[in-house]
């Protein structure tokens, strides 16, 4: 299963980010993570939503540029070295992880967002490791 | 020192004589050598006979760089490829360059026209020349070169891009001249301060284009460098350095005027101005043999002054320039228009039209930065296809406009989109 992740594109100015979460405030989205990958000029504001699609209509609405796209939260034990084997079995199958973040924890267990060279791929090599995914809404409603 | 008074300091009625027989002469060459001017001049019923002296020029059509677009690569060559030696050329409008030809005569007196410059700049045959304008296409490293020797200067064609190359053999040779862009000079001046070698150099003189400068900027390098510096003109398509030079006196260019005929042109009517009134300077090319120009318009605005100089020179001078009719833009000594960026960008699928140029000037160098907008389509997740995009970007610049450009991804609809004529540029160098 694959999640929508709201990447926004923003310059990398004062103030830029917090215009973009007063966006997501007022139309009630609810962030259950980010990561934001920065350079000298611009940043990439990746976002876990309850609602990715009403936020980006927002957002769009409010003059920024974003993205909806596919990446896997996947749910881990929450134990020393879970990660690690994901990823074990990812790379045996010869595919490139772009960019990955943490989620959350939630008593024995923990998410993980990834984005992979060939996310189907990955998608099934979860599928055939007995690895569960679960969708934006899951997460948001617990 | 004068390096041939005999042109350079004739009276006025001698200059307009040779001017006008050269005139005559010119139409009637260009009428029969080249297509483009013979079918102008029928269009409007004119005939090389009825060109009689310098008074009927104004019956002349004028040329423009589009016409060298139009008739791009060889149109407007009034010879046959056998005779041309040379071949130059510099931005065009759009993806086109302005190709221009030179026969051995037209370098001989390409080389002339320097040395008097040179020789205005105060360098003779004792001295060394530093050439560090770019050699290759761009008429400024070859021109300057070919004028240094005929002089008979020891010549070090330096080109452009290594500093500290050309301020170690600077020390090392002990050259007393250079040629280049003003601003390339001062951070020259800056590299030399930051080596400790500035009281080492034996420099006296700076022969400095390709570039509009000022006053200012001339005090600030004889200060920094304690040499005297000089303001030459020139463009490709009437020769290249060389048109024109300033004397020790500094009040306006003495322009070569028994080879290029100079007029300056109300910005309305294009009809000649008077002495002092600024207008657009045009320039027929009396002698020239390869492309011959009639009243070629350079959009560059100065005013003329026919007076005799305090130097001895009788030759016309022309003032600092004082802007330009088109959007040219000079940056690090390259023509540059914005429509080039226009039509380079057309070919990024990624990227909307729209664009902004910022030139800027950074330790005296000049930066170009483009900002453009992502397209929608084209929006990603992913750090490094954005750092392709601006990756590609940069090279097709580099192709189109011949230098390196900072290329940075803005937010969508961050560029201004202003009504009627949009604005491409915000030039924040200050030359005053």
């Amino acid at each position: 299963m694959f999640a929508k992740q709201l990447t926004v594109f923003i310059e990398n100015r004062t103030g830029r980010l917090c215009e973009v979460l007063n966006v997501l405030k007022n139309n009630n989205v609810n962030i259950l993570s980010l990561s934001l990958a920065d350079t000298t000029e611009f940043g990439l504001l990746r976002l876990i939503v309850n609602d990715p699609a009403l936020g980006k209509e927002k957002l769009s609405e409010c003059g920024f540029s974003s993205l909806l796209s596919d990446v896997s939260i996947i749910k881990i034990p929450h134990k020393v070295g879970s990660l690690q084997e994901l990823l074990r079995a990812i790379d045996n199958d010869g595919v490139n992880i772009e960019y990955m973040y943490g989620l959350s924890i939630e008593g024995e267990s923990a998410y993980v967002v990834l984005k992979a060279s060939d996310i189907a791929k990955v998608d099934a090599i979860l599928i055939a490791n007995n690895i569960e995914t679960v969708s934006c809404e899951q997460i948001a409603n617990g | 020192m004068i390096w041939n008074e005999t042109k350079e300091c004739m009276s006025r009625d001698q200059m307009t004589a040779i001017q006008s027989a050269r005139l005559v002469k010119l139409v009637d060459y260009v009428y029969h050598n080249v297509e483009f001017y013979r079918k102008k001049m029928q269009a409007i019923d004119l005939m090389p006979g009825d060109i009689k002296g310098l008074d009927d020029i104004t019956k002349l059509p004028f040329t423009t760089k589009d016409d060298l677009r139009d008739n791009y690569p060889f149109g407007l060559f009034a010879v046959p490829n056998s005779e041309i030696v040379r071949i130059h050329a510099s931005s065009g409008t759009t993806g086109k360059a302005t190709v221009v030809g030179y026969t051995r005569y037209d370098l001989d007196v390409w080389s002339e026209c320097v040395a008097r410059c040179l020789t205005m700049a105060g360098v003779s045959k004792d001295d060394i020349i530093q050439v560090a304008y770019g050699y290759g296409l761009f008429t400024g490293g070859l021109g300057a070169h070919g004028g240094a020797e005929k002089i008979g200067a020891t010549v070090v064609p330096m080109s452009t891009g290594n500093s500290k190359k050309l301020t170690t053999m600077m020390v090392d040779f002990g050259a007393t001249a250079i040629a280049c862009t003003p601003s390339y000079l001062l951070h020259i001046s800056e590299v030399l301060e930051n080596e400790g070698l500035i009281d080492q150099i034996k420099l006296k003189s700076a022969i400095c284009g390709a570039e509009p400068w000022t006053e200012k900027m001339r005090n600030e390098i004889e200060k920094r460098l304690k040499i005297k510096a000089y303001d030459i003109y020139g463009l490709s398509e009437v020769m290249g350095p060389g048109v024109a030079c300033d004397c020790d006196f500094h009040k306006g260019l003495h322009v070569c005027e028994d080879h290029f005929y100079p007029e300056v042109l109300d910005t309305a009517t294009l009809s000649p101005v008077k002495d002092g009134e600024t207008g657009e300077l045009a320039f027929t090319t009396l002698t020239k043999e390869g492309i011959p120009l009639i009243r070629y318009r350079t959009k560059d605005l100065t005013s003329i002054d026919h007076s005799p100089c305090e130097c001895g020179r009788t030759s016309a001078r022309i003032s600092r320039f004082k802007g330009r009719v088109d959007d040219m833009l000079i940056i690090r000594g390259v023509n540059v228009f914005p429509s080039q960026v226009e039509a380079a960008l057309v070919n990024v699928e990624e990227v909307t039209p729209h664009y902004m140029m910022i030139v800027d000037r950074v330790n005296n160098l000049d930066t170009l930065e483009l900002q453009v907008e992502i397209d929608q389509k084209f929006y990603t997740d992913e750090v490094k296809a954005i750092e392709a995009l601006t990756k590609k970007i940069a090279h097709i610049l580099q192709q189109a406009l011949g230098i390196n450009a900072k290329v940075k991804i803005v937010e969508p609809q961050s560029l201004v989109r202003s009504e009627g004529k949009a604005v491409h540029v915000i030039d924040k160098r200050k030359y005053d």
